[in-house]
This record gives structure tokens, sequence and C-alpha cells, in this order.
């Protein structure tokens, strides 16, 4: 038996102990223990460092609230979690835990220094200290501070759990399950409803696992409670414990995050390690109940000080006395229940100090019976101890102000309570808004728009039958039902107190170390000082001090921050108002948010009908929007520059063939089909012919480029039109908006063809030598099919859409079956080509061979600014036509006006290869900052050419034809002369041949 | 995750189906060439960015593919009603009820 359990209390199992290590330490638990309670029965409470001064922590709840003892645990190298709280992680045998932000040890911390220089570490240190000199941010600040920044260590292997989501959809969802919670559920399933209670504990009850002496409906509160969860369970409600509701969003949309196996020693590996839960509830009633306020005072941190109703759940509920010798310091009565349990189990209590100058007989009574000192009207100004509170400093409050003189009484834990907060985190989610209730000091649950009540503490009724009563009919108003008796409740503990800023002391304030946040670090102090140095907004005063900011978001410190900045302002606390709360509730591993979505499964990876050839082969693939494809095809030992020259020297000299299945396809078909044509690209359509093609340019209304590609002109009434691979989306999404809503008067259909049909380029001078021996139905001589037709026909005996288009300069054909078919072709047309030489080449060959001849790509060569002028495309539009999308938008101002950047080529003077997105000046000798007149957009090294090419966006460029422009670069600055795009075969003879 | 109701399939749906759109009843001028610049660059660019019931647009993409309107209450979040592209402005005030 450790030395502070309780034999026989508590819901633990005395019988069941179980073994942990923390920090290398064996400690023996119980059986439902928390490592809080169990390292607290060994009178542990020593857990942490905190963050900024590393003072020694421990714990101060016995919940999710809990700021100080976040400690790391660990399965295994790649199953560990920092920041853990040690009053929620359930223990099991063989758990590992470790506590965080200390070196060397927990007892003997050197970063305590900064302790001690508390002076500097004030409100706004950050923003005021590594200022200057500029030069020491990159090589000094940053790395230090970047080492001593965060809590705890991230695992350094990949998360080799699983995590799950589930939808569901319920009558209605009550999250909390304590008194409140429970008549709600019940109330709701009792009036026919389905309905779910969730609760993040690890066991329903709530309060009433730290109440056991009150009786319910003539029963001892745990004996109410099993009946209670039975009777649940025979009306189906699903009840989910371990299951914290994290997020509420509209439409009474709820996140619930459930934990399964953290808690379990051996856990069936297929079982996921989290799940979430997306429930829309018709009804939602929100019955978390309230969190108690720690009250600021010097000292308030030390181990042993912590919040009284903690105190008593680690009596009542795992049976562990959290001292021998206990103070007590509140300004609510809730504090004394506490204080009279652990003098019932055999503690000592020292005193109850009340900062009230009176409070109720029974309570006078019940610390009189138990012989504790009782001083009312007394303050704490201080506690003593390095690791842990040996004695606390108390005064007297005199009337009309001023503190008595100061008294020590000696004490190894000291309680305090600073009164009660609804909690309305989820409640705030979705906007419910909130009032400020001037008796209880505290804000209370207003309106909301949501289907949504709250019920019990939540919306400040104190004591248990009132949380009964309370959530019996709000569980039947969400059920529109009439709410049914509840059960009387004897040993009811109501009470009520005040509540405090910071608490008076008799010594300097300004060295008090009196904490509000405690896992950030902030104090009163910090928050006088940001109000005094103009911060007014509660917004601006959290940023500045970090109050509330930590990961337990400001569940302690909120209130009381609100109440000193307040204060400090000079303001009522409502004037000031609170901050935003946002989700999630608690800490949320990244795990469960992605739940299914990760690996492979992190997005779609679309694969070509070549895809499973290409790797079969050796490809190097690189992603282009959601596709892969191939980028080259190397040779043995072949890198990417060495397989690229040969890929490209077989398309200008033999025969290529590159997978251009990616190719966006939208068909347009109707009789208003032309019409269409004419409105949304640049070109006219109406005279070309069935049969051919042209290249067609998308611009949005602002005038800038938005997409190219090949359209073909099937029949009067259809056209097959090709966009880029990442445009495909986007551009059937703009023709359906212009036609759904601009033009709904046009009969046209749009259907994405793109997976339809498996596009399939052979390119080179001796394409058609494979070929023409596998097309059927259909001459392909130069004569009867040349550029720029397109044709139905057969290719190895498949159905075909065949186009003689070129992306590389070179004759070119773009073969489409069915994809289906693709494979099959494209290996027809391999073992075709193989006594030429075919060579299957990759997007990096079709970019160098396309920049070759100037072809730009939208989104390389331009960036949503550049207009078809621009790109030297102000060919490509059909001025006759009285309207297309973007016809207007060229002829804005800023569209006309000279100096705009326009495409050009650049050659560099000593042959080296310029940097993509490098940038162009015109002077390199002009003092820094330089103006900049443009940037590369394409650069390849080119053996057609005979030397590197590059393609860049110059202010004025098309009038600089011949001039030299100049690339800075961080060794040298490289000079090069403005050319025409077209590098290679301007004339376009190769096309013709 | 917002509900939200498709005019077209009449079926209120996860928001997961549908792509927002933009400003509704910005309609594209019919003789772009007639308009001045600056009524070019109101049509282009210049929404109204409002504090409470919006009229927009949005595409019910994953499903029926048909654009239709929407006001949503930029506050609240609450969509007021929706209704088929081309449809007239409906009147807010009998919208909000009391609270307008």
């Amino acid at each position: 038996m450790s030395r502070f359990r309780v034999p026989g209390m508590g819901r633990v199992d005395h019988e069941a102990p179980v073994k942990f290590r923390f920090d290398g330490v064996h400690y023996a638990g119980l059986a439902g223990d928390t490592v809080a309670s169990a390292l607290l029965s060994h009178g542990v409470h020593l857990m942490g460092r905190s963050f900024k001064y590393h003072r020694p922590r421990g714990p101060v709840s016995a919940g999710s609230d809990e700021p100080n003892a976040l400690i790391g645990t660990r399965r295994s190298r790649a199953r560990a979690e920092p920041n853990t709280r040690a009053t929620m992680q359930e223990i099991y045998s063989g758990l590992r835990t470790v506590s965080q932000n200390k070196y060397p040890s927990l007892k003997f911390d050197v970063g305590a220094v900064n302790d001690a220089a508390y002076m500097l570490f004030s409100a706004g240190f950050y923003y005021k200290t590594f200022m200057w000199p500029r030069s020491f941010w990159d090589r000094v600040y940053e790395p230090v501070i970047r080492a001593a920044a965060g809590l705890g260590v991230a695992p350094d292997r990949e998360d080799p759990d699983h995590y799950a989501g589930r939808y569901l959809h319920t009558d209605v969802l009550v999250v909390g399950a304590g008194p409140a919670g429970l008549a709600a559920a019940r109330a709701a399933a009792e009036a026919g409803q389905r309905v779910v209670l969730v609760d993040e504990q690890a066991e329903a009850g709530g309060s009433l696992l730290s109440e056991p002496s009150v009786r319910i409906g003539g029963k001892p509160a745990w004996d109410w409670l099993a009946a209670e969860l039975a009777a649940l369970e025979r009306l189906g409600v699903r009840v989910l414990p371990r299951t914290t509701a994290i997020g509420y969003y509209h439409q009474n949309f709820v996140a619930l995050c459930q934990r399964l196996t953290d808690h379990l020693a051996d856990p069936d590996p297929a079982l996921p390690r989290e799940r979430m839960w997306r429930v829309r509830a018709g009804q939602v009633v929100l019955a978390q109940g309230a969190l108690e306020k720690p009250l600021v005072f010097d000292g308030n941190d030390r181990p042993g000080v912590m919040l009284a109703g903690a105190a008593q759940t680690y009596l009542n509920r795992f049976g562990v006395r959290v001292g021998d010798r206990v103070a007590v310091v509140t300004v609510h009565d809730s504090a004394w229940f506490a204080a009279f349990d652990l003098a019932d189990a055999g503690s000592k209590v020292a005193a109850i100090v009340d900062l009230r100058p009176e409070v109720s007989e029974n309570l006078r009574d019940g610390a009189k019976a138990r012989g504790i000192t009782v001083l009312t009207g007394h303050t704490v100004t201080g506690t003593s101890g390095r690791l842990r509170v040996t004695s606390v400093r108390v005064n007297r409050l005199k009337d009309g102000g001023g503190l008595g003189a100061p008294r020590q009484i000696d004490c190894d834990a000291l309680l305090m309570c600073g009164g009660w907060t609804p909690s309305l985190h989820l409640f705030s989610h979705t906007k419910g808004s909130l009032r400020w209730d001037a008796d209880g000091r505290t804000f209370l649950p207003d309106r909301t728009l949501e289907d949504c009540r709250i019920a019990g503490a939540g919306r400040g009724l104190w004591g248990i039958a009132d949380a009964l009563a309370d959530g019996a009919a709000m569980g039947a108003a969400a059920a529109q039902a009439q709410p049914g008796t509840v059960p009387a409740v004897e040993n009811d503990r109501t009470g009520g107190g005040i509540a405090m800023a910071e608490l008076p002391t008799d010594r300097n304030a300004s060295r008090a170390r009196a904490f509000v946040d405690y896992q950030n670090d902030v104090t009163a102090k910090d928050l006088r000082l940001a109000v005094k140095e103009g911060m007014r907004s509660i917004e601006h005063v959290k940023r500045y001090t970090t109050n509330g900011m930590a990961t337990d978001q400001g569940k302690m410190s909120n209130i009381n921050g609100l109440m000193i900045a307040a204060d400090a302002l000079g303001k009522a606390p409502p004037q000031v108002g609170l901050t935003t709360f946002r989700p999630p509730y608690t800490p949320t591993t990244f795990g469960v948010f992605a739940g299914y979505h990760r690996g492979g499964h992190f997005e779609v990876t679309r694969k070509t009908p070549i895809d499973g050839w290409a790797e079969a082969q050796g490809a190097v693939f690189e992603p282009v929007g959601h596709w892969r494809r191939a980028r080259y095809f190397p040779r043995g030992r072949e890198g990417m520059d060495a397989a690229v020259a040969r890929e490209c020297a077989a398309v200008r000299n033999g025969v290529g063939l590159f997978d251009a299945s990616t190719l966006g396809k939208i068909e347009v078909a109707g009789p208003d089909a032309v019409e269409f044509m004419n409105r949304v690209y640049t070109n006219p359509w109406t005279k070309l012919q069935p049969g051919r093609c042209r290249y067609g340019l998308l611009l949005g209304d602002d005038g800038f480029i938005r997409d190219d590609g090949v359209i073909g002109r099937l029949a009067d009434d259809r056209f097959h039109v090709t966009t880029t691979t990442g445009g495909a989306a986007r551009v059937l999404n703009m023709m359906e908006d212009y036609l759904q809503t601009e033009w709904p008067d046009l009969d046209v259909w749009l259907t994405s063809t793109t997976e339809h049909w498996a596009v399939l380029a052979l390119n080179g001078p001796m394409t058609r030598d494979v070929l023409a021996p596998l097309v059927g139905g259909l001459d392909i001589s130069a004569g009867a099919f040349p550029h720029m037709s397109v044709a139905a026909c057969t290719v190895a005996g498949v159905p075909a859409r065949l186009f003689r288009v070129s992306f590389t300069g070179e004759v070119g054909f773009e073969i489409n079956v069915p994809a289906r078919h693709g494979l099959a072709v494209w290996e027809t047309l391999m073992d075709a080509g193989a006594d030429h030489g075919i060579t299957p080449y990759g997007t990096e060959t079709m970019h160098v061979l396309r920049a070759e001849k100037g072809y730009i790509i939208v989104g390389q060569d331009t960036d949503g600014t550049v207009t078809p002028h621009d790109a030297g495309l102000g060919w490509a539009i059909g001025k006759a036509k009285p309207d297309f999308i973007g016809k207007r938008g060229l002829e804005r101002p800023d569209l006309v006006a000279p100096g705009r950047k326009q495409l050009v080529g650049l050659l560099t003077e000593d042959r080296s290869r310029l940097e993509e997105g490098a940038q162009i000046v015109l002077d390199p000798k002009q003092p820094k900052p330089m103006k900049m007149v443009g940037h590369v957009t394409s650069s390849y090294a080119s053996a057609a050419v005979g030397r590197p090419i590059a393609m860049a966006l110059v202010e004025g460029g098309h009038d600089r034809m011949g001039e030299t422009v100049y690339v800075p670069m961080p060794d040298r600055v490289i000079a090069a002369k403005i050319t025409d795009t077209q590098f290679h075969d301007p004339a376009g003879d190769r096309l013709k041949l | 995750m917002l509900l939200i109701h498709c005019p077209c399939c009449d079926e209120t749906l996860p928001e997961m189906e549908f792509a927002y759109a933009g400003e509704a009843h910005v309609a594209r001028p019919a003789d772009p060439s007639a308009v001045s610049d600056a009524e070019w660059e109101a049509f282009l660019f210049i929404r109204t960015n409002v504090k409470g019931p919006h009229f927009e647009r949005w595409r019910h993409i994953h499903g029926c593919g048909r654009f239709f309107n929407a006001v949503r209450d930029t506050v609240s979040d609450r969509f007021l009603t929706t209704y088929p592209a081309g449809a007239p402005r409906p009147d807010l005030t009998t919208l909000m009820g009391d609270d307008a």
C-alpha cells in the first residue's frame, strides 16, 4: 500500500496493482488510476518544469484542464507522445512516462536560471529583446529560441498507429455524462429519441465520481450511477467514454475524438488508436459542467498547490490523499467540503483561509467538529518550499483595507478555490453568445442559433439536485416531451462564493510570482504590464502576454486573466469581453484528423493506362496536378540530363513516343457549339472546317491567359477540346459557369472525356514510317492529312481519333484511343517502331522540345497576369468577333499600357544555363535594391540549338530584341541576349514534312 | 460542415458536395464593348463583402453540376434560402422575418 492511498476508498481496484515507470523509476498504482493519481499516492507532486521559467510544477487539477503535469508517454520509439496530461493518462502495466522541460533532471534543472532572471522575461519579452542587431537574428536568437522553445519531444519515427473515422446521425447528442448529462440522456431516450452520450473521462459519472456521499433516489451515488447506466443501456443509448467533443460546428455538427487504445497495456493491433466521430445531431445538450478557477497569489504554482476540487477528486475517486498536512485558501464554499473529506480520511487540515469575512454556519460547524482552524477574512500572500510547498504565508484582511501581520502555516499541500467557470467552449464554437452574470461574476450562456441547450453547472446551476433536475428538463425539451419526475437527492453539498482578481498582498506586488496561466508562465504582473504598455483589447493582451495560448487554451486562466485586465483597464469585465474560443477543446492528435487519409490515401494519384508499362521500364515520375507522369526513362545508370538529351535526339532525328493521356479533354457538342466556342475561346471558329484543328486560347474576363490547347472540329456541331493537364477541371467549370448562368439560351452539351481517351503522341521525322502501316481507313500522307488535321480511323485495329498536331516541332500525331485499349496500342507502336529505334520519352523531354520551339506552358511561362499579346500570341485573337471572354478585359487601361512584361527568349553569353525563377535586371552595377524587370520562366540545355535556351518575362521585352540583360546570381552576374522565343526551325518547315 | 439545399435536386446535402462560386447577381454586361472602364472594373472586381445576408453562388459540383444562388448570413453562417440561377433576388425582409 502506497503511503497516501486510503484503503477501501475510491473507484480504483485495490486488489489490482499496476506497475509503470516515471523518469525511469518504477511505481505501482492501481487499476483505475491516472498517472497523476498513482504518483500522488506515493507522495510525488513534482511532475514537470514550466515552459519559460522552468519552475517545478505538480498537478493543479485532476482533469483535462491540467496546465502543469504534462508528461511524455512511450510504448516504443515511434509510439511516443509529448505533452500528455498526467491527469488524463490512465496507467497500464508497462507504461513508460517521462517528465519534460528539464535538464539534467527534474529535481535539478539548469534552465531554472530563467526563473531567477524572471524580471527579464516579462510580457512582450520576445518583441522587446530580440530586436537588434539584425545580424544576430539568424545566427544567435533564432537557433537559441528554437532549441529552448516547445514542450516535450516529438517522436522521430512515423506514427505506426492507425486512426479511424465514422459518421453518425442521431436525434440527441449529450456532451458530458455527469448528473445533468445522465438525466438529459435518460429523459430524451425515454421519449423515444436516439441518444448518444459522450464523456472525456474513462467512465461516466462526472462530479458524482468525486461526490460518493450523496444519495440519489435513496441509493448511494455510485449505486444510483450504476443503475442509471444500466437503464441507459436498456434504452439503447450509445454511451461513449474516453470521448471528447472537440469541436461544435454549425447545424449541430459535432466532432468527437474517441481514444481507444491509449489506456491498454497490450492493445489489439487491429484496433485504431483513436476514432473521429463526425456527428450530425438533431438536438445537442451540453452538460459539460464547470471548471474550478485557481486563486492568483505569490507562489500559487508550487508543487502541492492545487485546486480544492482536484484534491477532492483524488481522494474520493482514486483514494489518494494529496498531503498529510493540508491548508486551504478559498473564496467559495466548495473548498470547505474538500477539506472536510480530507480530514475525515486522515489528513490534518492545518487551516481554512477564506477571504470572505463571513461563511455559513454549517461550514463553521463542520470545521469545528473536525478541529480545523478557520481564518475567515484572511488571505494568502505567499508560499515557501523548493520542490514542494512547505508553508503558506497568511495575513488578515483589515477592515477598510490593508493587511495585518503575516503568519506562517506549515503544510505539504495547499488547496485553493477561486470559484467555478461554466465550461462554454463548445457553446462558443458556433457563435453562441455569452452574458455576464454580475452576481456570480462569470459568463453564462445567452443565445445560440443552433438547436442546443445547456444543462446544469454549464449555465451556472450548482449542486447535484439542480443538475439532475435541469438535465431531465433539457433532455425532455430536446425530445419535445414533458419532463418526468426527478429522484430526491440527500447530502447535496451546495454553496456559493465570490470572485477575485489577484489576491491582495502586503509585499511588493511587482515581485510577486502570482501565476494566471501556469502553462505559459504568465503572471498577474505581466497582464498589468501589458495594459500599461498600451494593450487595450483583451485579444491584444492575450497575444502580448500569451495568456490562454497554451495547449490548455486558458481553461483555468481565461476568467482570472479577464478580471485582472479589466481591473487594470478600469472597466467592467463584460466591457472587456472574452477572447474567442476555438476548436479543438483539448489537444487532438494529427492522426485522428487525418484518419484514413495518409500515405497513398492522402490524396488521389491519377494514373494513365500507360503508367504500369512506364513503371516496369524504370521511368522516373513527377506529379502534375493529381497525375503522376513519367518524367524520363533512364537507361542503365543514366541521369536525367543524359536521358533527356538521348530522348530529345530520338525525337528530332527518328521517332519518339509520349504518353499524353493526361491532357484535359472536353467534348463540346450541340446546335450552338460553334457559337459557344466563339464566345469562350479567343480564336474564330466559324470557318474552321470539320476535320481541321486550331490552337485555342482561353482568357478570363480580365484578359489574362487561363488555358490553351489544340481543338479539333469533328463535325459542324461537335468540337474535341484539349486543355492543359492541370487546367482540365477548371476549364470545364468555367465553361459550365458561362453556359449555365450567362448564356443559358445556348443549346450546348459539355462532357469531360479526359479519362475516356488514352493519348499516344508519336513525334519525329520517322513517325509516319511507324504509324502508317497500323492505320486503317485513313490516308495519313502529308498531302492527304496535313498538319492540324483530325479524323476517325483505326490504329492497330482499334477505333481512334487521330490528330496530326505537334508540341515538338516535328511531324506529330496524337492517337486517341479508348483508354482500355491504350496500353495495347502503345505496345503495338513500340513493337512496330523497334526497327526505327522508337524511344519512349517523358515530360522533361517534352518540355525541352516545346521550349526549343517557343511553345508556352500556361502556368510556367504565364502566371495569371499575362495577356495574349504579352505572350506573343496576339495572332490567336479573333479580332472580328463581337465578343469573347476577355475581349473587353484586353482593353483595360493597364493591359494596353506600355512597359508590360513580355515573353522573350534568352541566350546567355557564357553559354551557362539560367535558373528558372531567376530575376533579371538591365544594369548590374546599379545600387541595391536593384530594379528587377522580369524573371526567367523556362530554361533548358538544348542539343538542337547547341547551347542552353531560356524564356523570360521582361518589361517591354518585345522591343528589346538583341539587347543584353543581366541575371544576378549569388556568385556572379550572367549576361544574356534577348531573342525571339522560337529557337529551333523558326519557319516550321519540319512540321510540314 | 454546412448542410446546403440544392434547389435543382431539391435535397439538403453536405457542403462537401458543393463548391462556392462567389457573389451572385453580378451579371456580365450583354455588350461588354459598350461599357466604360469603370463599369467593367466594377463587374470584374468590386464585390459587396457584406456582414450579414449575402447573395452568393454555389455549384453542386459533385451532384447535379448546376450553379445556383443562395442567401447566407455571413455572421451566423446560416443559409436563409437557395434558389435557381437566373431567378430574381429574393426579398430579404421576408427571409429574415423579425431579424431584418
